[in-house]
């Protein structure tokens, strides 16, 4: 059940990570106390001692991996040029538009897949979160149990949730086929046919982000005052009027930031896509996903860096102009 | 900037002020028919469904017998139903050892994430200080990496580091890539706390550092408790980064890995699956379900509010 030696092993490496973390902080610190407070009498060096140490992790492990990635991909590292890769410049940025991204599928069925993935998903999470936030928004017996029985699938860890389905959706003893064929249906190929899995992976996302996007929602309803609604009741409004006119403006500083997190969150969906497409059909991969195979399965280290950075300028532009043009990052600046 | 606040975290406005809320549901709804009452009701109960009968279908599958679990049969509580499959996982498989690697790795990498976050949170959310906006929506900016962008460096710079197969390289990798956003949650909380608390300790002799550990830290509990919770299920459900970096190696596998490794191409170890699923996600679930209502709050502040 236990192995003690690896026990032992794990308590001691993870200890020695923390201390060693704690003296590079102690370390940095006393060194910036003696340089600033001391010895250049800097005013608000307070501020830099306390955002130091997140500025250092984050400049070393994220920061100069990612400048680090920057050269890769413009080197031909692959697993057989390793240690001896050759400086090719732009070659690789060009390649990715213009080769095979894995054996056969190219970049731009690959975005355009991606694209659909996420607009399929954000719609169905936003609408079907939408309703449910509104049925729940009022005085009801069992208001609360079905919350929590609606939330279940955002609790459930999501790796634990992509293999079950994968298991469910097998031909024979998954338990949609099953009932598919109870109601007289023909059961389907979901894991081996290109359609079908993509419509697979679809049903586990809109399963697993509808709860979140209902809670966030039903908060937003609920801070609205009742008051709006009472007067465009007495003007005679309907409730598609009250809807539209009331609800959806008032709604919109909740439903702004969380449709551009759901946005980035499902276009970077790696678990479900990759546990889902069990057989690794190109048909079913989406840009995170065949980033990875790229990356660890056809070990292609410089191809894969530039396809990194073009999926991330990508999502930069994105959420740049829906950032922009909804005003969702006011905030930062105050 | 409280109103904007208040309209943006409706958790916590909910459970502040739950009288007011009540009589405005209450007249607001008013019109509700009985048939249309009864219409809502089975909508919901229809959804509920829909979300729970994946998770008793994980049960009912985890008590089949060994030699049953592959069958058609579609009841919860199947007639046969026995526990083997989860003395075969615990005993044969190893589960606890995984559950202990990833609380391992997974505590310390809360732990570290939550002590970086917190100090620098205060300054982002104090102090005007140049290239502050910069820092902070390049903070936004790396929730946009996809983690697999970060993988092909990371996994070169373990390789060159000697990280691979280690919990060391696991815990480095996954406190970096947690801090922006535990920055943005304690920041956004940072914020709500009145300035004029620290103004009185510093009139009253204490140096800023001294206001920031006595006043500060105290009130932030709750908010340092839902980074730490989210950092912990970041972490602990992380199946990725995990992989790449520790390998096959059997006895260091994080829970994610070791109940992948059960789920072979032929089914064959299905019910054990089944049953290391539930034994993990239980305890998160009951977590998290009972938590929800403070990470909400927590998330709404982070993500969502500067």
């Amino acid at each position: 059940m236990f192995n003690f030696d690896a026990i032992i092993k794990s308590l001691s490496e993870v200890g020695t990570t923390i201390l060693a973390v704690l003296l590079i902080v102690v370390l940095l610190e006393v060194l910036l106390y003696l340089i600033l407070v001391k010895w250049l009498k800097v005013k608000n060096s307070l501020v830099y001692m306390l955002i130091s140490p997140a500025i250092l992790g984050l400049l070393v492990l994220q920061v100069y991996p990612l400048l680090w990635e920057g050269y890769i991909s413009m080197t031909n590292m692959s697993l057989s040029h390793f240690f001896n890769f050759d400086f090719i410049g732009l070659k690789n940025y060009v390649r990715v538009f213009t080769e095979p991204v894995l054996k056969q599928v190219r970049f731009f069925p690959l975005f355009w897949r991606t694209i659909l993935w996420t607009a399929i998903n954000v719609v169905f999470h936003v609408t079907g979160g939408m309703i449910l936030a509104l049925l729940l928004n009022r005085e009801m017996k069992l208001r609360g149990f079905y919350r929590m029985l609606i939330i279940i699938p955002w609790a459930l860890p999501q790796v634990v949730a992509a293999m079950a389905w994968r298991g469910e959706f097998n031909f024979e003893y998954g338990w949609i086929n099953i009932m598919l064929k109870n109601i007289g249906l023909q059961p389907v190929q979901w894991l081996t046919s290109p359609i079908p899995n993509f419509a697979a992976m679809c049903i586990v996302n809109i399963w697993l982000g509808i709860p979140f996007m209902t809670v966030i929602l039903l908060g937003g309803l609920q801070s609205i005052s009742g008051e709006y609604y009472e007067a465009a009741e007495m003007d005679g409004a309907s409730n598609w009027q009250k809807f539209w006119k009331i609800t959806m403006p008032l709604m919109q500083p909740i439903m702004s930031p969380a449709v551009i997190l759901g946005t980035v969150w499902t276009f970077n969906t790696f678990n479900i896509s990759f546990f889902i497409n069990q057989y690794e059909l190109e048909s079913s991969d989406i840009l995170v996903t065949a980033l990875f195979r790229a990356a660890f399965q056809y070990n292609r280290y410089g191809f894969s860096a530039a396809f990194a950075f073009i999926i991330f300028f990508i999502l930069l532009i994105y959420s740049t102009i829906y950032a922009r043009s909804t005003g969702a990052l006011k905030g930062v600046k105050d | 900037m409280t109103t904007q606040r208040a309209t943006i975290n409706p958790s916590t406005l909910e459970q502040k002020q739950p009288k007011k809320r009540k009589s405005n549901f209450f007249r607001a709804n008013r019109g509700d028919s009985k048939f249309k009452r009864l219409i809502i009701h089975i909508i919901l109960i229809l959804y509920c469904l829909i979300s729970v009968y994946p998770l008793l279908r994980i049960f009912s599958v985890s008590l089949r017998p060994g030699n049953r679990v592959l069958s058609t049969d579609l009841s919860i509580i199947p007639p046969d139903a026995t526990f083997e499959n989860y003395e075969k996982v615990i005993f044969e498989q190893g589960l606890f050892q995984w559950i202990w690697n990833s609380l391992a790795v997974t505590i310390t990498t809360a732990i570290i994430g939550v002590i970086i976050a917190a100090t620098s949170a205060y300054a982002f959310s104090r102090y005007k200080f140049k290239g502050r906006t910069t820092l902070l929506i390049y903070l936004l900016t790396t929730q946009m990496i996809p983690t697999a962008m970060l993988m092909v460096p990371l996994y070169i710079l373990a390789i060159n580091l000697n990280l691979i197969g280690t919990y060391r390289g696991l815990v480095i990798a996954y406190s970096v890539t947690s801090v922006p956003f535990s920055i943005w949650i304690l920041k956004g909380y940072y914020d709500t706390i009145p300035t004029e608390l620290e103004e009185a300790a510093i009139i009253d002799g204490a140096s800023p550092l001294q206001a920031f550990w006595k006043i500060i830290l105290p009130l932030s509990t709750p908010a340092l408790a839902i980074t730490f919770l989210f950092n912990f299920s970041q972490a602990w459900n992380e199946f990725l980064i995990a992989r790449v970096i520790l390998g096959s190696n059997e006895a260091i596998l994080t829970w994610p890995l070791g109940l992948n490794r059960l789920m072979g191409q032929y089914l064959v170890q299905w019910g054990q699956y089944n049953a290391g699923a539930i034994l993990v996600s239980l305890p998160v679930m009951i977590l998290f379900l009972a938590m929800s209502k403070y990470m909400i709050s927590g998330l709404t502040l982070g993500s969502v509010k500067g």
